[in-house]
């Protein structure tokens, strides 16, 4: 009996580490490659050797990238349009959740239910009016001591952040959650003189720990992988996100190695976050019954 | 003041203080200041630090020779650059200068987006292909133009007893057929020829067009660009299809090839290659004098390549056309074409250039290249229509490539362009 179990754990670990070693393939080709020059890449494609860190290994293509594209500063804009993003987002959604899910309004169920029927809507359906609309928006900036306006926010920082900070799936899993956190807390709360704001700060968002990591890498890969947009609203090379990077490399003679080093330069932050959160994003996932 | 009130107060104040922050630190400097006598020049160059660098001293050279206004260059990545335009465009945000794919420049003048050329400058002196018109009118014009060839080892055609094509003496549909039944006949590779199939977007009606235009179709009718009929699903063009699918379907060429064709070939992955002049310096460094150029395979029309590359042109919303239009004439000084096809490889615009190009001058290594672009560029068709129809056709192509009836695929392509034609006024001025 003790022997069939063991088996079965086995048999059972087998499989886990088959799929994990397929699933791991591309990256590993891809770490892999980028310490090849093309020739090689090319010539060991038919081979195992595609996988191993074998032949004429160097750090050249990873030289070779930063002479091409200004990856650190790319690298740098992109850090700080998702941390911003993501802060600014779990802050607003979750605000606009809580008052969903604890406050007596009228109307509120419509109002849910309008932020869930935008998720319907394609982003790219919206893109091209939004790049009008956020031409003709406002735009100040600091100029000694005074302020200059003028209009549009093309070609800035905060045209890849403050679109993409109110999300409907972030207020939904937000609201979901909630919802699972007695409301006997708030009520004991508010007797001992809490107001609305010291509720949801000091009472709410402390158990809703879960919520806010996966909120927080479900913004945050988004804004990491963002292209399409960046593309249309950013034209200076010194306010380019990372994706945007990708396309220095395809030029008529692509270079492989480069684009295998970049792409692993871009992918470690990414892999980081995911491993620091895997925990409570698989909870927070499993607990509010969303597939991702 | 109440506790309450001075929370308020502090997140707003932090709010501002964020927001002021982000827009401080955060406006690009793309955008022109024409007022102030700055004029900014988009390229498709970001990542091609050859090609950048030398249009970057041509623009050095030109804000030195005069103090009225300075040209300010925003480079873009090559793949993406459109997308980019377009969208400036959509927002009213267009510079005054940019350099454009040649293919695409009926479409942006009809479109609005650029203004006529008036320039100070020969254009006639240019090889046509670098010339692109629209309604009688030029609107881009180029430094370079780029040329298909197909490549092989000399070793391998002499081992498989083929005769290396040239200029005087293309290969013919059926010596074709034979020297690719030889080569395969070695065994040395599954597939002995590589056209690039794993290609998408332009390079489709790019490197496939011209074989259909050598068996004598088109992609479009060329009088009046009203309709697709009879060009693209003619008897020729469906002749066209079947020999083109014959050749995946003999094992002659993978239906997908590798990414990069150069580099398997280079690996000794395919016997032939169908490529173009900016391959010619990597290959030649790795092969030598083994390395044969050909022009490519006579179909019964003549062989032929697609003309025309990247070209520059001045914006219709321009504040300062006159400035934009002089540093344009400046920059199509020879020595400046001259100094772009050092950088990059590619063929220089006109002869002057040529002349001061070593590998284009008479008896270089690439002269070639110029010979092949002057005596077989096809334009691809001068219409607005064409990036719909260069759509169409590259879908119509991956279909036949795997199995789709050519008749039907190709009457369905013609359906969908007269429809796309008709939708849009015959896209009349």
């Amino acid at each position: 009996m003790k022997n069939q179990l063991l088996l079965k754990n086995a048999g059972t670990m087998l499989v886990r580490v088959l799929f994990a070693v397929v699933a791991a393939f591309p990256i590993v080709f891809m770490l892999v490659s980028s310490l090849k020059p093309d020739q090689q890449i090319f010539g060991d494609m038919s081979s195992l050797a595609a996988f191993l860190p074998v032949g004429n290994i160097s750090f050249d293509n990873y030289g070779a990238v930063f002479d091409r594209v200004p990856a650190a500063r790319f690298l740098l804009n992109s850090v700080g349009v998702s941390a911003v993003t993501v802060i600014l987002g779990i802050f607003v959604n979750s605000l606009c959740a809580f008052a969903l899910s604890r406050m007596q309004v009228r109307g509120k169920k419509i109002v849910f239910t309008a932020i869930l029927a935008t998720l319907i809507v394609p982003f790219q359906t919206l893109a091209l009016p939004l790049v009008w609309w956020v031409n003709q928006l406002p735009y100040f900036e600091l100029n000694g001591f005074s302020l200059e306006f003028s209009k549009g926010w093309l070609d800035t920082y905060q045209v890849q952040i403050i679109p993409f900070i109110a999300n409907a799936f972030s207020i939904y899993l937000f609201h979901q959650y909630f919802e699972s956190i007695p409301k006997e807390l708030d009520e004991a709360a508010r007797i001992d003189g809490a107001g609305w704001f010291k509720i949801y700060r000091q009472v709410v968002m402390p158990l809703a720990g879960p919520a806010t990591a996966t909120v927080a890498i479900l913004t945050f890969l988004p804004a990491w992988n963002s292209y399409l947009w960046p593309l249309m609203v950013v034209q200076s090379e010194e306010l380019r996100p990372v994706m945007i990077g990708i396309q220095y490399f395809f030029q008529l003679n692509v270079s492989w190695g480069e684009v295998m080093a970049y792409a692993s330069l871009i992918t470690v932050p990414v892999v980081v976050l995911f491993i620091a959160f895997q925990r409570s994003f698989v909870n927070s996932i499993a607990s509010s019954g969303v597939k991702g | 003041m109440n506790k309450k009130l001075t929370k308020v107060l502090a997140t707003s104040i932090a709010a501002v203080a964020l927001t002021s922050t982000l827009a401080a630190c955060g406006k690009g400097s793309a955008s022109s200041n024409e007022g102030s006598g700055e004029i900014a020049l988009w390229t498709h160059n970001a990542g091609n630090p050859d090609e950048l660098a030398a249009v970057q001293k041509i623009v050095d050279s030109y804000n030195g020779s005069q103090d009225k206004v300075k040209i300010k260059v925003q480079a873009f990545p090559q793949d993406s650059y459109n997308d980019s335009v377009v969208s400036a465009a959509a927002a009213g945000n267009l510079p005054c200068i940019v350099d454009i794919d040649g293919p695409n420049v009926p479409n942006w003048a009809w479109a609005g987006y650029l203004a006529p050329l008036e320039l100070d400058t020969d254009l006639s002196k240019h090889l046509p292909s670098t010339v692109a018109e629209w309604d009688g009118q030029p609107y881009a014009v180029g430094y370079y133009d780029v040329a298909l060839a197909m490549m092989a080892r000399a070793s391998d055609l002499e081992a498989a007893g083929v005769r290396v094509a040239t200029m005087e003496q293309p290969w013919t549909k059926e010596e074709f057929q034979d020297a690719l039944t030889k080569l395969k006949a070695l065994g040395k590779w599954e597939h002995p020829l590589d056209l690039g199939t794993a290609g998408t977007g332009e390079w489709l009606p790019y490197a496939y067009s011209p074989f259909l235009q050598s068996f004598g179709g088109d992609l479009v009718n060329r009088d009046g660009f009203q309709s697709a009929e009879g060009a693209l699903n003619g008897d020729e063009a469906v002749e066209w299809a079947n020999w083109f699918r014959d050749l995946a379907d003999q094992g002659f060429m993978a239906r997908k090839s590798g990414k990069d064709s150069t580099q398997d070939f280079l690996n000794n992955k395919s016997a032939i290659v169908y490529t173009g002049s900016w391959a010619a310096d990597k290959a030649q460094a790795a092969l030598g004098d083994d390395l044969v150029v050909m022009p490519p395979v006579d179909l019964g029309e003549g062989p032929k390549i697609g003309g025309a590359s990247w070209q520059w042109g001045v914006t219709s919303g321009c504040s300062n056309t006159e400035a934009a239009m002089d540093y344009l004439s400046y920059s199509l000084k020879p020595e400046n074409i001259a100094a772009v096809a050092k950088a990059t490889g590619a063929i220089p615009a006109s002869e002057e250039a040529a002349a001061q190009t070593p590998s284009f001058a008479e008896g270089g290594a690439n002269r070639i290249f110029m010979d092949f672009s002057r005596e077989y560029a096809v334009m691809r068709p001068e219409t607005p229509a064409y990036p719909f129809i260069a759509t169409e056709y590259g879908k119509a192509v991956q279909d036949i490539l795997n199995g789709a009836d050519p008749k039907s695929t190709l009457d369905s392509a013609v359906k969908a362009i007269d429809a796309n034609i008709k939708s849009n006024g015959g896209y009349k001025n």
